[in-house]
């Protein structure tokens, strides 16, 4: 069985995505005192950036081809 | 108040139903109906990576660094995306070579190395032990905190009990039976544990359910939804840092690393993720679903830890209530008793999946990889006269087992509350950590070698031991902290966790610095010092090109010398048990299609297949051992295992080679059928046409003859029928020499063999001299002709000759149509952008929509002029095909639009030829 590359190519800049969404510099753009809906900004973030991330995985894989 | 009995009572039930659902699994995997072939029990029992560090650990981790603990979950969640190329390859490698723990695998990868094999299992032991420490402290405290239900009553310290009043103890006692029950039924473990991972599975559910239920009490009955503890919270202004970074980027990255490293190094993820995996395709959904299990789990984190603090205060060990309890505290104050005990059990359900899976993945590698190299090499005698080792296999794995465990419990006792215990997650990280070089080399790189693996091991645990795990001794008070202050020997350079004077980093970061630089640096330098010998070589192979489908590299390749099933066979008997044996080996019989196992040939493929079978029992590099000493074997050298490398992508480079050619194959023949396919329609058109021509000149020879005859035969013919005779002879001559001329002429044009002068012909000419050509004609029947001529044209580049044969064409095929006395046709020359047209256009009857794609066609002709005599419509049929061969010839095109309605009936033939070449060549003119 031969994965398909178009698959692994995604999930590969998934993981690009990742590791620039959850890292400094852009992660830190968020560390400041205001909040979303009564939540601190920098933990909504993240989580929803972490979801984010889940659901694109998510996607890829139940779309995968083979 | 909970008795301590109805906690027990429930703490057994509960293990009773994991052990209930553990036999259940291993009963239908003996049916061969396994109820684990699912991704998403796969996906949940992966969560075992969610121990009790996780469900008490991060809420105290939250409640000292706020956002802190989540790296411990975004690694793993960005590391899953790289699973499917990473852990793909480790599966499909553990698989091929029957390898069933991480210490196997680096072993087997570096030449099959029992040193090497050693050494991971002493760093795996080293790391893991006092994780596995916390464990059973964590179930201990929790029980302790809930007996004293519904006052909050810290632990006292355990060293203060004695042993046997100690339920710490006995937890590790418990869970010892229980992971033996469960982990060492059968003795090969690449028959994977099916009972087991379905308990693991269910005790995620469990954990997951009892955090989130404590969630959303917390959040949702204690406090007012999320915004509201945040809000509470932002009025401390201790509790208000909390909530944005204010640590050290270095450490959050550091974190990162480290737990995307402990994802897929720890033994146990190894063990859950590799060796229990029942198909590889069962990673496609884990990629997912494991984050977002993570993610769900780690969602009331902060809000626990938040509302923890709001609630007790201050949070500190020694005055309040400690933040790695407010899980269980927060219930409790609340009067939660059977949230409580539910949390209780989540926390057993987080320990004991660890517990059980870590120590089965430990005891392994002890086993595989300790003990029996020492035994094979001291007691070698022993072993020989034995003729059935597997009993004694499997109780030094459940020896090994009690050991950890016995292990653990001591750890718990000596450490107690001492930060050598709280602090030991990111330490056995870091630990783990130090195999993802050998790792990472081992799955893409072919020129490690067995030396090179080993320094980079060797250092990076050192400088582990002396950065991390010496300091978080010497925090805990068992070795003096003068080294801590003023370095080794009083040298400053030599602090353990300012080494070389690197500051500005947190302990964690600090020394996966330094180790990950001792620990590639050693692996890359010394591997780089020789070339990799035939053994490594070869199994390096198998290891980077795991993914060559079926052109895989297999071991067999390497393996040459003479051996006999009578050795093998009681080899492998000693080790699986002779039935096992014997059964293993007739399943080989019966995929080779040999009838039994005595007819067997011994030759490399039987010999890799003993050897994996062996390996599964008792690891590679012992397996190897082994098999050398029954089979005679020539070790082949570097040059002949890089022949066969060679050999071996010559033979890819071929059979891509005759894919290639195989590819251009088919295409070519499917051109083929597609021409043969066009030369049949060609044929049958031929026939066609062969057929409709010579009845076109049967015709006309019928009359001539028929009319010849008359002449002949009858004498009394009066003179005016005699002229009218010839006339009619005449006639049908002329016509039958015109429809010879149009055959010839138009074979002559598809051939491309017609004679075309052409000049520069001015339309108008062409026009006025065919109307005039043809005048009789209209003049004869009656039918009025208009000419429509633009005062002057550009002249464009034609045949003059053939131009005029296609005006008389259109126009004669415009008489024909026309009805005599009320017919008008109408020609008209036209620009119309680049292109000159000229349309013909008759009163006519029109032609019906289905035929003006076949009047183009020989020998068909529009229906509705048919001689009313013949039957036959007037004309050859070939004048409009030569027509547009003429037109298209000169880059133009021939058309017909027609409308049959009353009214708008008629029909305009028109064609177009195009201005351009002859603008073209006349600003050339200009030019010169």
């Amino acid at each position: 069985m031969n994965r398909s590359r178009l698959t692994g190519q995604r999930l590969a800049a998934t993981f690009l995505l990742g590791c620039v969404l959850l890292n400094y510099p852009l992660l830190f753009l968020f560390n400041r005192g205001t909040d979303l809906f009564g939540i601190p900004l920098l933990y909504a973030y993240i989580f929803l950036a972490w979801a984010g991330l889940i659901a694109l995985m998510a996607w890829v894989i139940e779309h995968r081809s083979d | 108040m909970l008795q301590a009995w109805f906690i027990a009572l429930v703490s057994f039930a509960y293990l009773g139903v994991l052990f209930a659902i553990a036999w259940y699994g291993d009963r239908r995997a003996d049916a061969g109906r396994s109820i684990i072939a699912s991704p998403t029990i796969y996906a949940l029992s992966l969560a075992v990576y969610c121990t009790t560090w996780t469900y008490y650990g991060s809420v105290g981790r939250a409640a000292a660094t706020g956002i802190g603990f989540l790296p411990i979950y975004l690694g793993p969640t960005l590391m899953m995306a790289l699973w499917w190329f990473a852990m793909l390859k480790m599966i499909r490698i553990a698989k091929a070579n029957r390898i069933t723990s991480i210490a196997d695998f680096v072993a087997a990868r570096y030449g099959k190395s029992q040193l090497l094999g050693g050494l991971v299992t002493v760093i795996a032991v080293v790391g893991v032990i006092p994780y596995i420490a916390l464990q059973l402290k964590a179930v201990s405290n929790s029980f302790t905190i809930l007996l004293h239900y519904p006052e909050i009553v810290m632990p006292a310290r355990a060293a203060a009990l004695p042993l046997l009043q100690d339920s710490t103890f006995y937890v590790a006692l418990i869970m010892a039976v229980f992971t033996i029950l469960f982990g060492t039924r059968h003795l090969d473990a690449t028959e994977r544990h099916e009972g087991l991972v379905a308990a693991i599975a269910f005790e995620s559910v469990v954990k997951l359910l009892a955090f989130v239920a404590v969630g959303i009490f917390v959040t949702f009955g204690i406090y007012d939804g999320f915004a509201d503890i945040f809000a509470r919270a932002s009025l401390v202004p201790k509790l208000d840092a909390l909530m944005s970074f204010s640590g050290n980027y270095s450490s959050w990255a550091s974190l990162t690393f480290l737990s995307m490293a402990a994802i897929m190094l720890l033994p146990r993820q190894f063990q859950i993720a590799v060796v229990e995996n029942v198909n590889e395709n069962h990673l496609g959904r884990a990629v997912w679903l494991f984050p977002l299990y993570l993610l769900l789990i780690n969602v009331f984190v902060l809000p626990i830890a938040l509302g923890g603090l709001l609630h007790f205060g201050g949070g500190s060990i020694e005055g309040g209530v400690d933040a790695d309890t407010f899980v269980l505290t927060l219930p409790m104050v609340h009067q939660q008793q059977a949230l409580a005990l539910l949390v209780f059990i989540g926390g057993l359900s987080a320990a004991t999946g660890m517990v059980i899976v870590e120590t089965i993945a430990l005891s392994t590698m002890i086993c595989n990889d300790l003990i029996m190299p020492i035994m094979l090499r001291w007691e070698w005698l022993g072993l020989s006269r034995s003729t059935d080792l597997s009993w004694q296999l499997l109780s030094i794995r459940r020896w090994a087992i009690v050991i950890i465990l016995m292990l653990g419990y001591l750890y718990f006792r000596v450490a107690g509350e001492a930060y050598a215990l709280v602090g030991i997650g990111l330490i056995s990280f870091s630990a783990v950590a130090q195999f993802a070089p050998v790792i990472v080399g081992a799955l893409y790189w072919k020129g490690g070698t067995r030396s090179g693996a080993l320094a980079g091991l060797s250092a990076g645990f050192l400088v582990w031991g002396y950065t991390l795990l010496l300091p978080s001794f010497a925090k805990s008070g068992w070795l003096p902290s003068d080294f801590m202050e003023l370095g080794l020997f009083e040298v400053t350079l030599l602090k353990p966790q300012q080494l070389f004077g690197l500051t500005g980093l947190d302990e964690i970061a600090h020394c996966l610095f330094w180790s990950m630089l001792a620990n590639i640096g050693a692996y890359l330098g010394v591997s780089l010092l020789r070339q990799p010998n035939a053994r490594e070589a070869g199994q390096a192979t198998l290891f980077v090109d795991a993914f060559r489908g079926a052109q895989a590299p297999t071991g067999a390749r390497f393996w040459r010398g003479s051996a006999q099933v009578r050795d093998l066979l009681p080899l492998i008997g000693r080790f699986l048990g002779p039935e096992r044996a014997y059964e293993a080996f007739n399943q080989y019989a019966r995929q080779r299609g040999v009838a039994s196992v005595d007819e067997l040939v011994a030759d490399a493929n039987l010999v890799l297949y003993a050897e994996n079978l062996l390996s599964g029992a008792i690891g590679s590099a012992s397996a190897r051992v082994m098999m050398a000493s029954v089979v005679q074997e020539e070790p082949l050298g570097l040059d002949e295992v890089m022949n066969i490398l060679d050999e071996a992508s010559q033979v890819r480079a071929y059979s891509r080679q005759l894919e290639q050619q195989s590819r251009e194959l088919s295409a070519a023949t499917r051109d083929l059928r597609a021409a043969n396919e066009r030369l049949k329609e060609l044929d049958r058109l031929k026939d066609d046409f062969m057929s409709t021509i010579t009845h076109e000149l049967r015709t006309p020879l019928t009359s001539i003859r028929a009319f010849s005859e008359m002449l002949r035969d009858d004498p009394r013919t009066g003179l005016d029928e005699r002229k009218r005779f010839l006339g009619i002879i005449v006639a049908e001559t002329e016509r039958l020499t015109r429809l010879i001329n149009q055959v010839l002429d138009l074979a002559k044009i598809e051939s491309g063999q017609a004679e075309w002068h052409t000049i520069e012909v001015d339309l108008r000419d062409v026009v006025l001299q065919s109307v005039d050509a043809t005048s009789q004609l209209f003049k004869e029947r009656d039918i009025e002709l208009e000419v429509k001529l633009p005062p002057a044209v550009a002249p464009i580049p034609a045949d003059r000759d053939r131009l005029i044969q296609v005006m008389i064409n259109l126009l004669s095929n415009a008489v024909k149509f026309c009805v005599p006395g009320v017919g008008s046709v109408v020609v008209r020359l036209r620009q119309a952008g680049h292109e000159l047209c000229v349309d013909v256009a008759d009163n006519g009857p029109g032609i019906p929509k289905e035929d003006q794609a076949i009047i183009f066609e020989k020998f068909r002709q529009g229906g509705e002029s048919s001689d009313v005599l013949t039957g036959k419509p007037q004309g050859t049929g070939l004048g409009l095909p030569i027509s547009r061969q003429i037109i298209e010839h000169f880059g133009g095109r021939l058309w017909v639009e027609s409308g049959t309605e009353p009214g708008k009936a008629g029909a305009t033939f028109s064609f177009s030829l195009p201005l351009r070449t002859v603008r073209r060549n006349k600003a050339e003119e200009e030019r010169a």
